[in-house]
């Protein structure tokens, strides 16, 4: 018998009679009257930065002035600039010197600060991973109030990967101070189109 | 034989000044998880749910591992079943053989530390860096983690320090977290960059859609995932949940029970390996199919490894985790490793008060210290307990079931202290080696009652 | 209301003013009051440590003792606790039922089924109030930090009835104090050490007694206090509340 038999055959000999699942009742739940002011509360206390605009265009000028002072920055925000397909797939060790990458998120969480963003969106997996600094943008229309709410809105299978980012990386491991850009971004700022 | 947690302890605790340091600092973390906690009106509810979705997986659990191995083999995915620790090492070992690799990093997985993977693929000459900046400092000084969350909190700054400046050459002396973060973050990112095979634990595996998800602060799960050829994913199986729903649950009290945060800087959700990469589920049993089988203890397998039971835990502050002597320590961890190995683990179960206070924080309403009296009644009986106290508890039995014999002996002992104090006030006495004796009363309760109290009353 | 006292074995040994305290106690408070005098122990220290098979005996004189009551009282969180979650009798389960019952800490007692609301004590001290865990979280004697529960305490309650009392809490409220039984003895280091930090929290607040409703707790903090030659006593609340010096 190969060791999967096995282990099944113990859990099935093993595990208890059935209980069922819980009810979530939803209206037990946490609600906010101001789901970007209480996003944004989250997110800044947590070292990332949160900034209302009225219009993407703002951010295609950003886009366009850290390029022409020879910024190595990747957009694959379809709407704002043209993406550069071949700048996308780079072997990690040229990415390594990534500095920005501008990514469109799906939904914000207000509870925690965190922004959702499928693979077609960073459509490399690297990417918010390995640049200095990480941009993100989102909706203010879809910022939720917790991750219930979230995992309402979103398909985790709908494609091979997907992850929530909720600010820049950091660790607390040295005597528990607080260093922010620990391996991943240095920063993170997300813009919410109003 | 492995020293035991007293032993450990007393030595642990013989630096006082490190251990207030040490006892202060866990304590901010559960200050912190409290405020996080008292941030939800719904945090008991929430607990309640979560604790009920556990119970129901464990009860269909063979139902829902097979859905996910459905599933993530639709996806793509590799999955291997695995025995035991050793065959864990051997499949890991396999992969790494097919595909000549030279060059592993590893992210935080407990899983990998119980296996002792490490040690394991030294001694065939392979060498894994273990990523998660914790983790590296440890690996470096060649010490296990001892906080399953915060895998150096037992080292001051300056011992990271000296460290890097050993191994990284960092300025000696250089104790600024920040300078030592960065030191690590050029030294790792090169690793990732290099990495031919990524390994990674697994916080949670979805039976609904066979995906998975590995939190982190850092992003060293991801860097290495993303740019690896091989990811490999190992995970006990009882951290399979039954759907995507679920993780709204469980990521909500996760974080702000293991640290006070609302949520890990990173949460990934991995479904299929990216185009041209080879992705790997390691499915491991190491003795949680007969854990699943102990009716008092199966609740245990319940645990989402956010260590809050560490942090409130007033034993493990003063202690350290190295007093566990296992990969899990904590209150959790005496729960669950007297299955692995109930003789060499059989002092951690007593290494407790039953204060109660981790049950209490247990995101998945662990019963740990109630598990904690049970293992103390199955170590008894199976033997593992040293003679002496075998036979003071036969005495006291006795002595309690035979009320005459237990006045007289009570009343002959305090007799003996009073006329000859050194009986007791002496360093044999284990007590007085840093306490007082009580004071010995002439008569007893019920020798006043009956003297003096019963008098006044009717009988 | 016929009740039984219930006086653990090293309070009837050791501290034998405390029984009488909460005899006296209880009496003031209108209750009449038997002590069953064949009473040894509840079988705690064997249980916890792994010897609860070794009970038997002392279970079936405990049943003997304390059938036929309408309530037990004991002034030990840990002893009654223990009594509630294990006592049992092959040959009188409903007897030993009864009792899981109608056994009651001593505070708990007064507020939920004698439900004063006033004493006649007066203790002229600074206080320092000590949860001990068993009753506290065994018990539910008073809320606790690490749970999103309303705040409430069953002892602090009752010493705020005392005159010219002062009640001050350390600042970890409910941390354990270290005794926890043969604990005390087979992890000695790390015992004291939760001993020690409690009493300094507690010398914090500058206070002349630290109290509580488990005599184990106070025993293992005197204990710590004498070896260092502190001027801070130990004190049962069932003193205080007796207003006995």
């Amino acid at each position: 018998m190969s060791a999967r038999e096995n282990i099944l055959n113990n859990i099935v000999a093993n595990q208890p009679s059935l209980v069922s699942l819980p009810v979530i009742e939803r209206n037990a739940v946490i609600d906010y009257g101001d789901r970007y002011a209480q996003f944004k509360t989250v997110l800044e206390d947590i070292g990332g930065k949160v900034e209302l605009i009225q219009d993407i265009a703002i951010i295609k000028e950003k886009i366009i002035a850290d390029k022409e002072n020879g910024v190595f920055v990747i957009n694959t925000i379809e709407d704002i600039t043209a993406i550069n397909e071949q700048e996308i797939s780079l072997p990690a060790s040229e990415l390594e010197k990534l500095e920005k990458v501008y990514i469109k998120g799906t939904v914000g969480v207000a509870e925690n600060g965190a922004v959702w963003i499928y693979e077609s969106q960073m459509r490399n997996r690297l990417l918010p991973f390995i640049c200095q600094h990480l941009v993100l943008v989102i909706d203010k229309k879809d910022i939720v109030a917790t991750l219930h709410d979230a995992y309402d809105k979103i398909e985790i299978d709908r494609e091979g990967f997907g992850v929530f980012i909720a600010g820049p990386s950091k660790t607390a491991d040295i005597e528990q101070s607080l260093v922010i850009g620990a391996h991943g971004a240095r920063s993170l700022i997300v813009y919410v189109v109003e | 034989m492995t020293a035991k947690h007293a032993a450990l302890a007393e030595k642990f605790i013989a630096d006082e000044p490190r251990t207030d340091w040490h006892d202060d600092t866990l304590w901010f973390v559960r200050e912190k998880r409290d405020k996080a906690a008292h941030g939800l009106p719904e945090w008991e509810q929430l607990r309640e749910w979560a604790s009920q979705i556990k119970n129901h997986t464990l009860s269909n659990l063979s139902g829902y591992l097979r859905d996910f191995e459905e599933k993530a083999t639709a996806n793509g995915v590799i999955v291997h079943w695995v025995a035991d620790g050793d065959e864990h090492n051997k499949i890991i070992h396999e992969i790494i053989r097919k595909h000549n690799i030279e060059r592993i990093v590893k992210s935080k997985s407990m899983l990998t530390e119980e296996c002792h993977l490490n040690e394991y693929l030294q001694k065939h000459n392979i060498e894994v860096i273990d990523t998660d900046l914790g983790e590296r400092i440890v690996q470096m000084r060649k010490e296990p983690p001892s906080h399953i969350v915060l895998p150096a909190i037992h080292l001051k700054k300056e011992d990271v320090s000296n460290t890097f400046h050993e191994h990284l050459q960092t300025e000696k002396g250089n104790n600024d977290p920040q300078y030592l973060t960065e030191a690590a973050r050029g030294h790792l990112r090169d690793k990732f960059v290099q990495s031919q095979l990524a390994i990674t634990g697994v916080n949670f595996a979805v039976a609904e859609t066979g995906g998975f998800v590995v939190c982190t602060n850092e992003g060293n799960a991801d860097f290495g995932a993303h740019t690896a050829p091989v990811h490999i994913a190992c995970m006990g199986f009882e951290k399979i949940i039954p759907k995507a729903e679920h993780l709204g649950v469980f990521l909500r009290l996760l974080a702000r029970s293991a640290t006070g945060q609302p949520i890990t800087t990173y949460s990934s959700h991995f479904q299929k390996p990216r185009p041209g990469q080879e992705m790997h589920i390691v499915i491991v049993d190491n003795g949680r199919s007969k854990q699943l089988g102990r009716e008092d203890f199966r609740n245990s397998l319940k645990c989402i490894r956010c260590a809050a039971c560490f942090n409130t835990c007033p034993v493990y502050r003063r202690s350290g985790g190295h007093s566990y002597h296992t990969a899990v320590a904590g209150p959790i961890g005496s729960i669950l490793n007297p299955n692995l190995d109930m003789k060499a683990n059989a002092d951690l179960p007593f290494a407790s008060t039953l204060c109660g206070s981790c049950t209490n924080v247990c995101p998945v309403k662990i019963n740990i210290h109630e598990q904690l009296w049970k293992w103390r009644q199955v170590i008894v009986a199976e033997g593992y307990v040293d003679s002496i106290k075998k036979m003071s508890m036969k005495g006291m039995a006795f002595l309690f079931s035979k009320p005459k014999v237990y006045r007289f002996t009570g009343k002959f002992g305090r007799l003996m202290m009073r006329v000859f104090p050194f009986i007791a006030d002496n360093n044999l006495n284990v007590w007085y080696k840093q306490r007082e004796m009580p004071e010995p009363p002439k008569e007893s309760f019920r020798e006043w009652y009956l003297k003096t109290g019963k008098i006044n009353r009717k009988e | 209301m016929k009740v039984a006292l219930f006086i653990p074995c090293y309070i009837d040994q050791f501290y034998p003013q405390v029984g009488i305290a909460t005899l006296q106690l209880l009496e003031k408070l209108g209750c009449d009051v038997a002590f069953p005098l064949e009473q040894t122990c509840c079988g705690q220290p064997m249980a916890n440590s792994g010897f609860a098979s070794l009970s038997k005996g002392c279970d079936t004189n405990f049943v003997e003792n304390f059938s036929g009551f309408d309530y037990i009282v004991a002034p030990s969180g840990s002893c009654v606790l223990h009594v509630k979650e294990h006592l049992h009798d092959a040959k009188h389960p409903q007897k030993a039922l009864d009792i899981r019952n109608s056994v009651y800490e001593l505070t708990e007692f007064l507020t939920d089924i004698l439900k004063i609301e006033s004493i006649d004590a007066r203790f002229p001290y600074k206080v320092g109030l000590h949860n001990s865990c068993h009753g506290q979280r065994g018990l539910h004697l008073s809320s606790m930090t690490e749970r999103m529960l309303p705040v409430f305490s069953k002892p602090e309650q009752l010493l705020n009835m005392v005159k010219d009392i002062q009640v001050f809490k350390p600042k970890r409220n409910d941390e354990c104090c270290g005794f926890g039984g043969t604990f005390c003895v087979f992890e000695e280091a790390v015992s004291v050490k939760m001993g020690k930090d409690r009493i300094e929290e507690h010398n914090d607040n500058e206070v002349d007694y630290i109290t509580g409703g488990d005599t184990s707790c106070l025993m293992h903090l005197e204990g710590i206090l004498k070896r260092q030659g502190s001027k801070v006593k130990t004190i049962h609340i069932a003193e205080i509340l007796n207003s006995v010096l």
